[in-house]
């Protein structure tokens, strides 16, 4: 199994993680409030738009053609950087790229960066790898500076600290903001205003004094080399073009053909993420120019078990991501459990699908992300580019308890299915065996019926997670095929009652 | 008319009732319901849970057992998108894997003639008013595969609605898993109670007397959480609700 890294090792499974997030009420408190807002909201947004429909579906289209044609286009891409005066590296997997930005940043005899919030540099932990070379990076995004502030992981996509309330970041400013750079104000409180001033005051300081930003990119053009940001704070911005060196990593699924293509997902992608018409922010960056900006760009294309997704034909739609977060806020697992529960920068519903692809199914919590799903299908409802996340879900399951054929490293490997579904397996043979046999079934359905007033409250074995929180139904004297043979289908008058 | 029954393995072994319940009221609007003693399971434990090989022969015997008949009506939105969302690409999936069309073949004549039974009253005898009688407050609980692999809309409260005696209060957060999920409520029973739980308290705030779905699995899953909260609600099958008149009032 190739080591594809995307945080967050030795995680247990899903199901014990997730159990610590649904009794802490403060935690359900703060996602239930966050989630149900933002996802009314989001339903109102999109349902303004006459043609969303058709939007999807378009969405859906330019990603697949593009995937597609991925190495025509990412080349286009690089002539198109190198020709605006960037400079483009190629990363395939998380260790070549953390070396890459590195080195990079040592060029420039600098020991600190500022950052946009980016998922891809999470996905590699840039800021640890940073850290290990004596290099501090320093989160800008709001959310992504209290998260850091706090010690802490970001448990979504979009809003990194959506498990902390107001209280909680408070507290997190006031203790910790002096450790950092400039402490917090005197007398801070928790008014949305004040812990916003405290913010900005801390992180001006920092993009006044970087030298290197270091950045994500959401979509990235092949046909010009430019790359794009939206955001709603305008943090972001002032890491792209106040430093003198832009280092930018993105993973290679974030290219779209041209611009007109823009055109589709700066509709769909702020309605679905943070219920707005438009974001505040949309920056966009071409190599580098004389009179302004950085003087020096680096794109860093990073790999990580992308390619090895895309070989998969029924699991590659997870490419198509847009990371607007909109399945995780309609999620009623991700609800309850949270973000941390899924062990990965990516969370929630496509974090289940995307996290076992990108980094295989071998350990505890990869094997167990296919199964944190009711398949319930609110996320493929909400998902902008029509990513079939329960298909897929079902699909990555099959891996786990059948194995199978997959590409890993570039390679075609044959898995193993996963330790522990022995018991399992058998049980579902068994009851395909007895189903194909009706008779089976009927003595089955006879047994239980007979020996019902025996049956336990309380179940044992896998059984016992039924009956810890939920009764059971009693089980009827008669099943419905012994009273429609003994009845007629209800006709012998006699019968009915009985 | 003459239709075949698919009462799904889990009614036929656990809610016998429920299957009662839809003969007498498929009978009472003149259809004729035949109970193919040979149908057993739709497969879509196996197919959710990740054996999708073991789920093809389980499709098969229910494409042999039902083929014949005009109609199959079953009273489970989530069997009933087994067979008409799952089946299909079943079909696709073996074709895709080089094993030829023969899977597809069996299968393809069974799914477009498969109703659930809200869609089959609406769509195919074009009823809404059933001649019911259920003197109780009820709210209507939208299961997911219902609600958005058949896509029922409105047509199960359309004949709730026209059920005489029956005061329909509607459901905070309606759209909302139950938690049940089938192996998913064994698998995550921390995550799965808790959705429970909240799904019941949504219930119970409506002062409803019951709660009603068209899938015994999730009512199950609703109702245990039920007794074990001690609400004093009950879940109810849709089609009982429909079952019941003035003279034979459902339980």
């Amino acid at each position: 199994m190739s080591g594809t890294f995307v945080g967050m090792p030795g995680f247990p499974a899903f199901p014990s993680a997730a159990r610590e997030a649904v009794h802490d009420t403060t935690l359900r408190g703060n996602l239930r409030h966050a989630t149900h807002t933002i996802r009314a909201k989001r339903a109102k947004a999109v349902a303004e738009v006459s043609d969303w429909a058709e939007l999807r579906e378009a969405g859906k289209r330019i990603k697949d053609h593009t995937l597609r044609h991925l190495d025509h286009y990412l080349v286009r891409l690089e002539e198109s950087v190198t020709a605006a005066g960037g400079t483009v590296h190629w990363a395939a997997d998380a260790d070549e790229a953390n070396r890459i930005v590195t080195g990079l940043v040592r060029e420039t005899g600098e020991s600190e960066v500022v950052k946009v919030k980016s998922m891809a540099t999470q996905e590699i932990e840039l800021n640890e790898a940073l850290e290990a070379a004596g290099i501090h990076a320093y989160e800008t995004d709001l959310a992504e500076l209290i998260v850091q502030l706090g010690r802490d992981r970001p448990s979504h996509i979009l809003v990194p600290a959506i498990h902390r309330n107001r209280g909680e970041i408070r507290d997190i400013f006031a203790r910790e903001m002096g450790d950092w750079g400039r402490p917090a104000p005197e007398g801070l409180t928790d008014t949305p205003a004040g812990l916003a001033e405290a913010a900005r005051l801390h992180l001006r300081e920092k993009f006044l004094r970087a030298k290197v930003g270091v950045s994500g990119a959401n979509f990235m053009v092949a046909e010009t080399g430019t790359l794009v940001v939206v955001e709603s704070e305008g943090n972001g911005r002032m890491c792209l073009t106040l430093p003198e060196t832009l280092i930018s990593v993105v993973g290679i699924e974030k290219i779209v053909p041209t611009w007109r293509d823009l055109e589709v997902f700066l509709q769909t992608l702020p309605r679905s993420s943070t219920a707005e018409r438009m974001n505040p922010y949309t920056s966009t960056w071409t190599g580098t120019t004389d009179a302004d900006g950085p003087r020096a760009f680096h794109l860093v294309l990073l790999d990580n078990g992308r390619t090895d997704t895309l070989a998969d034909e029924v699991g590659r739609q997870a490419l198509r991501c847009i990371r607007c977060s909109a399945c995780l806020n309609v999620c009623p697992v991700y609800e309850r459990a949270g973000g941390h529960a899924y062990g990965s920068v990516y969370p929630g519903p496509i974090g289940a699908i995307l996290s076992p692809q990108l980094r295989g199914t071998a350990s505890e919590i990869d094997a167990s992300l296919p199964y944190a799903s009711s398949l319930c299908g609110a996320c493929y409802e909400v998902c902008p580019v029509a990513i079939d996340i329960p298909e897929v879900l079902v699909h990555l399951r099959e891996r786990v308890v059948e194995g199978g054929e997959v590409t890993r490293g570039g390679n075609k490997v044959v898995l193993r299915p996963a330790k522990g579904h022995a018991a399992e397996r058998a049980a579902m043979r068994a009851a395909r065996w007895a189903f194909t046999r009706p008779g089976a079934l009927r003595t089955g359905q006879r047994l239980a019926s007979r020996t019902r007033r025996l049956h336990p409250r309380t179940l044992p074995g896998p059984g016992r997670a039924w009956s810890g929180t939920r009764d059971l139904p009693p089980v009827p004297a008669e099943p419905f095929r012994d009273w429609w043979q003994r009845t007629r289908g209800g006709n012998d008058v006699k019968g009915t009652a009985g | 008319m003459r239709v075949a029954l698919f009462l799904t393995c889990v009614n036929d072994t656990l809610y016998p009732d429920t299957g009662r319940a839809v003969v007498k009221l498929l009978t009472r609007l003149g259809v004729e319901v035949d109970f193919p003693m040979a149908q057993t399971c739709c497969g879509q434990a196996h197919y959710n849970t990740g054996y999708r090989h073991e789920a093809e022969p389980l499709a098969e015997h229910f494409a042999d057992v039902f083929r014949d008949y005009e109609a199959i009506v079953t009273p489970s939105g989530s069997c009933g998108a087994m067979v008409r969302e799952l089946y299909p690409r079943m079909g696709e999936r073996a074709r895709a894997q080089g094993r030829g069309d023969a899977l597809a073949a069996t299968l393809a004549p069974v799914v477009p003639k498969t109703y659930e039974l809200t869609e089959f009253l609406v769509d195919v005898l074009g009823v809404t008013d059933v001649g019911a009688y259920y003197p109780h407050t009820v709210t209507y609980h939208p299961t997911c595969h219902g609600l958005r692999s058949l896509g029922l809309g409105e047509r199960p409260r359309r004949l709730l609605q026209a059920v005489r005696g029956l005061e329909l209060v509607e459901l905070p957060g309606a759209e909302e898993c139950c938690g049940f999920g089938g192996t998913f409520a064994l698998k995550n029973p921390d995550v799965s109670a808790a959705m429970g739980a909240d799904k019941v308290r949504n219930a119970e705030s409506t002062g409803a007397e019951v709660l009603c779905a068209a899938d015994n699995s999730c009512l199950m899953h609703i109702g245990g959480t039920m007794t074990r909260l001690r609400t004093g609600m009950r879940p109810v099958h849709l089609a009982e609700i429909l079952a019941s008149t003035k003279e034979e009032p459902a339980v």
